[in-house]
């Protein structure tokens, strides 16, 4: 048997410790907080105390070990036949199979009525998925919704821009990037869609959605931050690398007299993750 | 009534004896708790894992309780007035702004905060532990398959709590996160599209979906998971714990008895305690060690991303998942799948529904349906060893794989080699790391015999 009086002692002391500490966590609460010394001094108090009665039952507690039988869990055949037979039988369940039955669809056809009010939580997917808010015509401007000109662009360099009007739109952000004309690999369908170097693509990445924020100058590609999908800026922004399937839908833009750029027309596909209908846009 | 010969009568009656016997005259509660305090639990410094769980839901449900106070669930746009300097006259979503000032103006805010997050971190964390305590002891065996698939439901909602709840403040990461999460729903068979819609209350990012994050965090999940406890706990209760082999003592624990202590006052005592201790260690942390500083992130802006971006740490396997995915998505009869259905639904799923299904999967394997009551030690059970080992790797690599970007930078290697690589090793290392234990545990297993 361990020194049982100075264990009494220190089991004390524990809890007046914890007593202690929590009255200084008033104090310290009371003159204004702070968040380390609060959290330490209410870790002290806690611990303190769960030492305290850790303690009190290893040490001076009489706990033995014990043993009792295990019971089956399974119920005697007997009771499993009286309490079928009150299940059944008594409610008239095995005579009346009709209405047990139709009562059975009362509540399937109940339920449904009281789940289909969930379906009010979102509204069907229209078209909203298939378009953005790019129109023919559509000026290109910063986030603050200033107009981005052709010459505030260096070459190799990338800015994100909206259509005007709506600045920091989340499915119209766009990336606009200078490169040298003479690189540009664009399908030839695509050819008057980057003037004078200048090309636009959605800066939504079509893997899980994150805003392809990166542009590394030394090879021409962009590169989504999140799961590094890799995108070809000179080849249409077509997934070189990473988990992305599709190219990020590229932008059809038009460099105007003034020096300002206007889209031609919305996105070449429908920006963001690929969902299963996607192409089902195309046909209307 | 007539006055019983109860301890109040006795000389040595204290306060509580008079209370009891006050309530039992009344109630007759006595009868039934008599046989609960003589309740006999098996012990071993292992059953102790799951209290840590319940106890970490308990603090949970606690601070969460004071944090919805001052939270409001609500994305419309306000400035920024508050004493954090960076951020002053920022235009913030009145969610962010609530965590601001949370975390900066209320007294014992931040700490509160900070061990409701720090308590989800270890609540997963004890989870786990727990799951594979109990798959490698083998103690999912029947009669216990109902409450594997209970704990297996919990676990579940335990990782989606998470999610809706690290997604409230409306930051930058948080943000990122709900994106990628409307991409994967999205990319459920068919539906995807309207099961996104539905959840997130229209194409992202919603007004509504703070709200409905938060309705989801701090009322149906924790319904959910609240019912989904009692159950676990009241199964375990009738079906009584299981016990490993050798007992305590002198006692030898057999198929057909219980061996342990009296839950009181023993055990009752000694879970308080660990009670008290897994509390201490969360208060420690909330008040030291910083986690989830939203204002370091910014508020939720769709155009700008923070790089690296991790979740929080149990969904690391899924942000490894989809940094792995291959970049296939074929168009066949007009259908796209997305190069997310592989990588964030079909494994998953496949996992997920083989864990879940494991205890019945292993009974049809092995032709075992007895009961069991004992416990194996991991070693008894090669296979299973194995399997399990595989699975952990495969969980690990992900992990690692999800956070490619950072370990990138730290080992001065390219992301693309290193993405390469675990592409290699999370195929790889799970089958090697399975086999070595497969084999450990047969050579352990033949010693045991032989000795």
């Amino acid at each position: 048997m361990r020194n049982r009086p100075r264990i009494e002692w220190l089991i004390a002391g524990l809890f007046g410790l914890t007593a202690a500490c929590g009255l200084l966590l008033l104090v310290v609460y009371i003159l204004g907080g702070q968040t380390q010394v609060e959290g330490l001094l209410l870790g002290v108090a806690l611990a303190a105390i769960g030492l305290g009665v850790v303690l009190w039952a290893q040490e001076l507690m009489d706990t033995p070990i014990v043993v009792e039988e295990r019971h089956p869990a399974t119920s005697s055949a007997e009771e499993a036949a009286e309490f079928q037979a009150a299940l059944t039988e008594e409610a008239g369940f095995t005579r009346r199979r009709l209405l047990v039955g139709m009562l059975v669809a009362a509540f399937a056809g109940l339920g449904a009525a009281l789940a289909i009010p969930a379906l009010s939580l979102g509204p069907a997917p229209g078209r909203e998925q298939f378009t953005t808010s790019w129109r023919k015509g559509s000026r290109l401007v910063l986030g603050d919704g200033m107009p981005i000109h052709a010459g505030d662009l260096p070459i190799d360099s990338v800015v994100t821009v909206f259509p005007d009007g709506v600045p920091g739109s989340a499915d119209s952000q766009t990336l606009l990037i200078r490169v040298p004309p003479d690189l540009l690999r664009l399908d030839p369908a695509r050819a008057a869609w980057a003037p004078e170097g200048y090309v636009a693509y959605s800066k939504i990445c079509t893997h899980a959605g994150c805003p392809v924020g990166l542009f590394r100058a030394t090879d021409r590609v962009l590169i989504c931050p999140c799961h590094q999908s890799t995108f070809d800026v000179l080849r249409g922004a077509a997934p070189i690398f990473g988990p992305a399937g599709r190219p990020l839908p590229q932008l059809p833009i038009r460099l105007l007299e003034d020096g300002t750029f206007v889209a031609d027309g919305d996105f070449s596909e429908p920006v963001g993750p690929s969902f299963w209908n996607l192409t089902s846009g195309d046909g209307g | 009534m007539t006055a019983r010969p109860t301890a109040t009568d006795s000389e040595r009656a204290t306060e509580l004896d008079r209370l009891t016997g006050w309530l039992d005259e009344r109630t007759g509660f006595a009868r039934v708790a008599r046989t609960v305090l003589r309740k006999i639990f098996p012990d071993h410094w292992s059953f102790l894992l799951g209290e840590v769980v319940l106890f970490c839901y308990v603090i949970l449900v606690l601070t969460g309780v004071f944090l919805t106070f001052f939270f409001a669930a609500d994305t419309r746009p306000v400035t920024y007035d508050g004493p954090y300097p960076p951020l002053r006259n920022a235009e913030v979503s009145a969610a962010f702004d609530s965590v601001m000032r949370l975390s900066y103006e209320v007294r014992a805010g931040l700490l509160m905060r900070q061990i409701h997050h720090w308590a989800a971190v270890v609540f997963v964390a004890a989870i786990v532990v727990h799951v594979c305590r109990i798959f490698f002891t083998g103690a999912f065996r029947r009669p216990r398959e109902i409450n594997w698939l209970v704990g297996v439901g919990l676990l579940l909602l335990a990782l989606v709590a998470g999610l809706t709840g690290y997604s409230l403040p409306d930051d930058l990461l948080s943000g990122t996160g709900l994106r990628i999460t409307d991409a994967v729903v999205a990319a459920v068979p068919f539906i995807g599209p309207w099961l996104a819609y539905l959840i997130f209350g229209g194409e992202f990012p919603s007004v509504e979906l703070i709200g409905r994050f938060y309705v989801f965090h701090i009322m149906l999940l924790p319904a959910l998971m609240i019912g989904g406890i009692t159950i676990h706990l009241l199964i375990l209760w009738f079906q009584k714990h299981t016990q490993f082999p050798g007992g305590s003592g002198a006692e030898e624990a057999l198929e057909e008895n219980v061996v342990g202590r009296h839950f009181w006052p023993g055990q009752v005592f000694r879970s308080l305690g660990l009670f008290f201790l897994t509390a201490a260690i969360l208060a420690v942390l909330g008040g030291l060690v910083q986690i989830n500083p939203v204002w370091v992130y910014g508020p939720y802006i769709p155009s700008a991303v923070s790089s690296p971006a991790q979740p929080d740490w149990y969904l690391g396997w899924l942000e490894g998942l989809l940094r792995m995915g291959p970049n296939l998505e074929p168009t066949i009869l007009g259908i796209t799948i997305p190069s997310l259905f592989g990588p964030a639904i079909v494994i998953p799923t496949i996992v997920f529904g083989g864990f879940a299904l494991w205890p019945f999967i292993e009974a049809r394997v092995t032709g075992d349906h007895r009961d069991h009551q004992l416990l194996q030690w991991p070693w008894q059970a090669p296979v299973r060893l194995g399997i399990g080992a595989g699975v952990l790797t495969f969980f690990i690599v992900l992990t690692l794989a999800g956070g490619n970007d950072v370990l990138a930078v730290y080992l001065r290697v390219g992301v693309e080699q290193l993405t390469l690589a675990f592409r290699i090793l999370v195929v790889v290392l799970p089958i090697v790391v399975g086999l070595v234990a497969w084999r450990l545990g047969v050579e352990r297993r033949r010693r045991e015999d032989e000795g």
